[in-house]
């Protein structure tokens, strides 16, 4: 069969999946007052339709931020207000100001499903097509079974079209960042990377290493000379992209300031509910969000945070090509969710996106994907009713990865992810049987995590630690996201060599 | 390997693609439901509260029972597992109950219930003449397992319309292949079961009959009567039975027309009375009411054409499918020609048939794919076949949340179907010819017309009928084309298959 609709084929059953897992409910369905992630996209469709682009992020009479005020980039507010006129069209009750507080019909859950599968379809998938058919490395059928395992992967689709969210934006923009870099389009990479950025601020977490790699590209092209050049380029199309999306906030030297201060709130703590991260899990230790001060708080998620980026992000620096900027995003991704200040349980999509596309070996992928999942979404998924779903899609994932693993084994993925232990552990510990290990440790993860699920759902938690599900699921989790940002680090830092050639070029 | 990885043998894709539709229909657990799903509730609460012989004359809900006894005890047996679920589903008097737990049985019933299609499906692929292939898609089983077991039909009326077609289906599979298998006894014994399960497979009887009779009974011991007879002393009182499983009151089209030869007729008796209006030949006075499509079953006369009676029907039902009798009779083919023979009488009962509904298209369309895969003709009325009929079924999901489901459905089995079989049958050219692709191209119009365009016209509210009423048109005239393609492919197939020993 040919590639197109091989291809198509997998665009289809992702779409199918998607609009599926969409019949279900959201986040806070039928729950007054404050309700939940869809009512704040329709609050904010509201908001960005009625009042004038200067109240946006002030709190006034008619835009009360406590009750989901913006906290996103203007691009999401420009979405909003687009999304907007086209409700206005269909059902002016929607975004009445004020008097849509709370609406939900089934008619408008059609109506917010289908923009979040518009934009998917528009900016996300064909990312992805392009990026699998010229980015994987493999044949066409390893391509297809690549593109195929992106589109099922279970956190976007359960986030984006169970909780009700637009991530598939602003990764999907980020993807075409990666595109544009791959194929040596340094300037549509970057604007495509900085229209991201100002569509959801997560995407900080990936700025540096393409930061580091645009940098580390015009350093070796020489800095008196062409490489200079490239870099005022760039630098100008990322200053302009930046000032046309801020320019209605521009006039007035408060609005950007009190947008910045919408985004990055500094002043709610470390951390909030169960994330999987260091702080979280170190509080169960010792209670540091009251111990320490909180300076003392943002100055130790500072430091650690850019401790754990540097060593990837000045080999990146050294040695741009695009096998250590996959790496690099994957570990600066994963080090700022374990590190950084007030992550959402939803970050860790950004990690784990990367890690399943960059076309590492299935196994990995697989490992990654499974502890992302358990991770914080069980709890999310069952407060929002999407337990059905969350089943269905992670254990389709699970065995269409065993499958096609198996369908499709490639040996010199092993040589990359036991080289590094192997060459650690030949000094001191010759006689270890390294695979098996790995065969037990995944196995026992695997029962682990479904016995935590089962607990989680079914069993009551004792009185005194009404939180201990969760927050078993946190710390697991947790600990084998340091691992893997060990492994990762390593892997980046020693660089195996890949036997396979290349396409891709500088 | 690190994993240990099961080898993969020849049959993991197949356990890998039923789960990968076992996981898709899971995942429509939540989809719209039609009436039938509250039909199949009140079934369980009546074979569920009431002692047998009451069960065909139980009539609290409008649903009674309408199918023969043996799926009765057999929803009699997933009542006693419906307790666990939801014991207020049992109580005949809940009428319309749909609780969560309600709904999630009843359709895990559905999904379980199918592992026998599964089972069926096997056994055909195993039925195949060659198997060869170069990499696993272009294999013959590969392929008929996807068509059989993705069937967009299949799909989308067990698993969002509700029905238990799937596993139907599967019994009627596994009688054709063990007739493939030269197990004639089981193959027959299969049959009757599923005479007792759905009546609606008499369409096809008639084929099953001339073949076992002109093959073993005229030689062997005539063991082809008793299972029948067996079987039938289950049923209790059989003209009570009979007149719940053949109400003849109600029309000769259903609600929405089956794309068969009624709705040509029909719309050919509409054109022709417009006509006569506009040229004073006919009275407007003189003419009944135009309620042909507007929702509602019932009688109605045509006001031009000659009235159509269920006795006519049958006569043309059975003068449809006479001639492959005789041929069957005349020169069997073996297995291949039975099957190609069940094929036609299914079509022609779903072309002349009386009150004919819609779904009964798949009763041709399953059965053809195992020729589909094997002959290079068979493949292209295959195509025409189902990409019509199954187009044909969109009416059935009108709800707007289900309306990207069955495009992107529809659009997923179209696909595989056009690029696998093409390449299965590279050689010799295109599959179809350019009027049989303008004419299926012609379907994206419609559909754009019918869901999108029209809705938004002032004639949504004095017309409502006519999208259904023009994409039954437009269907029938494909399943016709087909039907007649058929025809002829089985009465000039050489005899040459003879002398390959598929026996």
């Amino acid at each position: 069969m040919e590639n197109w609709s091989l291809f198509s084929l997998c665009v289809l059953l992702g779409l199918t999946s998607r609009w599926a897992v969409s019949f279900h409910s959201y986040s806070g369905a039928g729950k007054p007052p404050m309700f939940g992630d869809y009512e704040a996209q329709r609050h904010w469709q509201e908001v960005t339709y009625n009042l004038p682009v200067h109240e946006w992020y002030f709190n006034t009479t008619n835009n009360d931020l406590n009750y989901w005020g913006l906290d996103y980039p203007p691009l999401t507010a420009y979405h909003s207000l687009v999304c907007a006129y086209v409700a206005k069209l269909l059902n002016p009750e929607w975004v009445e100001l004020h008097a849509s507080r709370g609406y939900e019909s089934h008619s408008h859950k059609l109506f917010m499903r289908a923009t979040v599968l518009f934009t998917d379809i528009l900016i996300y998938i064909p990312a992805v097509l392009l990026y699998c058919f010229y980015f994987c490395d493999g044949s066409s059928k390893q391509k297809v079974a690549t593109a195929l395992c992106i589109l099922l992967y279970p956190g976007l689709i359960l986030i984006d079209y169970g909780h009700f969210q637009y991530n598939s934006v602003s990764l999907g923009l980020a993807l075409w960042g990666i595109l544009g870099l791959g194929l040596g389009w340094d300037l549509f990479g970057s604007l495509a990377f900085t229209l991201a950025l100002n569509y959801k601020q997560m995407e900080l977490y990936h700025s540096l290493p393409f930061f580091c790699y645009l940098l580390g590209k015009c350093i070796k092209q020489g800095l008196t000379g062409r490489g200079f050049f490239q870099l005022a380029k760039i630098s100008l199309t990322v200053l302009v992209t930046f000032a046309l999306c801020w320019m209605p906030f521009l006039s007035d030297p408060k609005q950007p300031l009190q947008v910045l201060h919408r985004l990055f709130p500094f002043g709610r703590g470390l951390f909030e509910d169960k994330v999987a991260n260091t702080w979280c899990s170190l509080n169960v230790l010792i209670k540091i969000k009251t111990l320490l001060s909180r300076e003392t708080q943002l100055f130790l998620s500072f430091a650690l945070t850019l401790l754990f980026i540097l060593p990837s992000s000045l080999k990146l620096l050294s040695k741009p090509n695009l096998w250590q900027f996959k790496l690099a995003l994957v570990n600066s991704s994963l080090a700022f969710f374990l590190f950084s200040f007030q992550v959402h349980e939803k970050s860790i999509l950004l990690a784990a996106f990367y890690c399943t596309h960059l076309g590492f070996c299935l196994f990995l992928r697989l490992m990654f994907f499974l502890f992302v999942f358990f991770h914080s979404m069980l709890p999310l998924l069952v407060k929002d009713g999407l337990l059905l779903p969350y089943v269905v899609t992670s254990l389709a994932f699970l065995f269409l990865s065993l499958y096609l693993l198996s369908a499709l084994e490639r040996s010199t993925e092993e040589e990359l992810r036991l080289g590094i232990y192997r060459k650690l552990t030949r000094h001191w510990l010759p006689k270890l049987n390294l695979s098996r290990i790995i065969k037990w440790k995944f196995w026992f993860s695997l029962v682990a995590m479904a016995v935590l699920s089962f607990t989680s759902v079914w069993l009551e938690p004792p009185a005194k630690f009404p939180d201990l599900f969760p927050v078993l699921v946190s710390i697991l989790s947790f600990l084998h996201f340091l691992g893997f940002i060990i492994y990762f680090n390593l892997v980046q830092l020693m660089e195996p060599q890949r036997k396979k050639s290349q396409k891709k070029t500088n | 390997t690190v994993m240990a990885a099961p080898v993969t043998n020849d049959q993991s894709w197949f356990f890998a693609l039923a789960l990968g539709v076992s996981f898709l229909k899971c995942l429509l657990i939540n989809a719209y439901h039609s009436t039938d799903f509250e039909v199949h509730r009140n079934w369980l609460a009546l074979t569920h509260s009431l002692p047998a012989a009451q069960w065909y004359y139980e009539a609290t809900s409008e649903w009674t029972l309408d199918y023969p006894p043996l799926f009765a005890w057999f929803e009699y047996g997933l009542s006693h597992i419906a307790r666990f679920f939801d014991k207020e589903m049992l109580v005949v008097q809940n009428l319309n109950y749909a609780s969560p737990a309600t709904i999630l049985f009843q359709r895990l019933s559905v999904i379980v219930a199918d592992v026998v299609f599964f089972y069926a499906v096997k056994e055909c692929c195993k039925c195949l003449r060659e198997d060869k292939g170069k990499y696993l898609l272009g294999k013959p089983s590969f392929i008929l397992t996807v068509l059989l077991l993705w069937n967009f039909g299949l799909i989308i009326v067990d698993h969002i319309h509700f029905q238990y077609n799937g596993f139907l289906f599967g019994v009627l599979l596994l009688s054709i292949a063990r007739h493939f298998q030269n197990r004639h006894f089981e193959g027959a014994l299969l049959f009757s079961i599923l005479l007792n399960l759905k009546h609606i497979y008499l369409y096809i009887a008639p084929a099953y009959g001339i073949y076992l009779l002109r093959c073993f009974c005229f030689t062997q011991s005539n063991i082809y009567a008793s299972p029948e007879s067996r079987i039938n002393k289950l049923s209790i009182d059989l003209p009570q039975v009979l007149s719940r499983l053949f109400p003849f009151k109600r029309g000769l089209c259903h609600a929405y027309w089956a794309p068969n030869i009624w709705a040509l007729y029909n719309i050919a008796d509409k054109a022709f009375s417009i006509l006569g209006v506009k040229f004073k030949l006919l009275d407007i006075n003189k003419l009944p009411k135009a309620s042909m499509t507007g929702g509602l079953v019932q009688e109605f006369q045509h006001s031009v054409l000659p009235s159509v009676s269920p006795l006519a029907t049958l006569v043309c039902t059975v003068l449809s499918i006479l001639p492959a009798l005789f041929r069957i009779w005349h020169r069997p083919n073996g297995a291949r020609g039975f099957l190609r023979c069940l094929v036609i009488c299914a079509l022609g009962s779903f072309m002349f048939g009386w009150h004919v509904h819609e779904k009964a298209i798949l009763m041709a369309i399953l059965p053809l794919s195992l020729l589909a895969v094997e002959s290079r003709e068979d493949a292209r009325i295959f195509l025409i076949l189902s990409i019509t009929g199954h187009y044909s079924l969109f009416p059935l999901l009108f709800t707007t949340q289900e309306l990207p489901i069955k495009i992107l459905l529809l659009l997923l089995f179209t696909i595989f179907s056009l690029t696998s079989l093409k390449t299965l049958f590279r050689s010799g050219g295109a599959l179809l010819n350019p009027l049989e692709a303008t004419y299926l191209l012609g379907l994206i119009p419609l559909e754009l017309i019918c869901e999108f365009v029209y809705p938004l016209t002032v004639w949504q509210k004095t017309f409502p009928f006519l999208p259904l009423m023009l994409t039954s048109i437009y269907c029938a005239l494909g399943v016709t084309y087909a039907f007649i393609r058929l025809y002829i492919s089985l009465l000039t197939c050489s005899d040459s298959t003879k002398k390959i020993k598929t026996q």
